[in-house]
């Protein structure tokens, strides 16, 4: 289960990345998310897992996918200005796999002996409601505030000023 | 899956997003377009958002979910000032390619 779901989210991040056109690219990243989705169900958050779908493949993307077609930009532009960029660019990206995947393999050991909680892990709507007005209310409260100033500042931007 | 075996499972899932994260990281370098950009960084969110659900499985607690949810609000948040700036850009250069749009004013 986890090889399938795992090469389904690394094959299509990789089209995501390397893909012509935008509007192929943003519905390769709607397959990564959903993958990743199923990752959260399996992992015992089936709250978080809906919210991932109907919020990050469903609202986020479609504003994605609304922004490509409003700007006729599905044709990514080809030129470089500078040609050696992208093969630095992917050997830095290399780098840093390299080390956080040794860093990995160093830690793992200590990780094995520290024995988890045999309880299961109820990540239902209800168990996170409840942490989330109460220990996490001040966060929650801050976060809307956040989207309220994000929306202000999206209809400001992009509103005509003649 | 059950708790005993998670353990040994963890590592799969950190390095799963590792790897995912040096991707978005690839695609935030090498491509051009502003709004490939932009869904390399979400890509990149989501890497990290795996890491800590994973850890919340591991350590049996909670406060790991509640973390995603709280990237995904700023996630979203990000995203319409994000394609606000971009949609702005476009109307006064007509062009999301990042190498044109360099300068700080002109």
């Amino acid at each position: 289960m986890f090889g399938v779901v795992g090469a389904v989210a690394l094959a299509t991040a990789i089209a995501m990345v390397t893909s012509r056109s935008a509007i192929y690219s943003a519905l390769f990243l709607v397959l990564n998310l959903c993958s990743i989705a199923v990752f959260f169900l399996i992992l015992g958050g089936p709250f978080i897992a809906v919210v991932q779908v109907s919020v990050y493949a469903g609202a986020i993307m479609v504003l994605f996918l609304f922004v490509i077609m409003l700007l006729g930009a599905e044709h990514t532009p080809g030129e470089q200005h500078l040609p050696w960029q992208p093969a630095v660019a992917v050997l830095l990206a290399l780098v840093l796999l390299g080390m956080t995947g040794y860093t990995l393999w160093r830690t793992v050991p200590g990780w094995s002996t520290v024995a988890a909680a045999p309880a299961e892990l109820p990540g239902s709507p209800e168990a996170i409601g409840k942490l989330l007005f109460s220990s996490y209310l001040f966060p929650f409260e801050v976060t809307s505030v956040l989207l309220l100033v994000a929306l202000v500042g999206a209809v400001v931007m992009t509103r005509d000023t003649k | 899956m059950n708790a005993d075996v998670f353990p040994q499972v963890l590592p799969l899932y950190l390095g799963l997003s590792a790897a995912l994260f040096s991707l978005g990281v690839i695609g935030v370098l090498v491509r051009r377009n502003a709004i490939i950009i932009f869904m390399s960084v979400e890509l990149m969110l989501n890497s990290a958002n795996l890491a800590f659900v994973a850890f919340a499985r591991y350590w049996q607690q909670l406060d790991g979910q509640i973390i995603v949810f709280f990237v995904m609000v700023v996630a979203a948040a990000e995203v319409a000032v994000g394609l606000a700036v971009i949609v702005a850009i476009f109307k006064t250069k007509k062009s999301i390619n990042v190498d044109d749009i360099s300068l700080m004013k002109g």
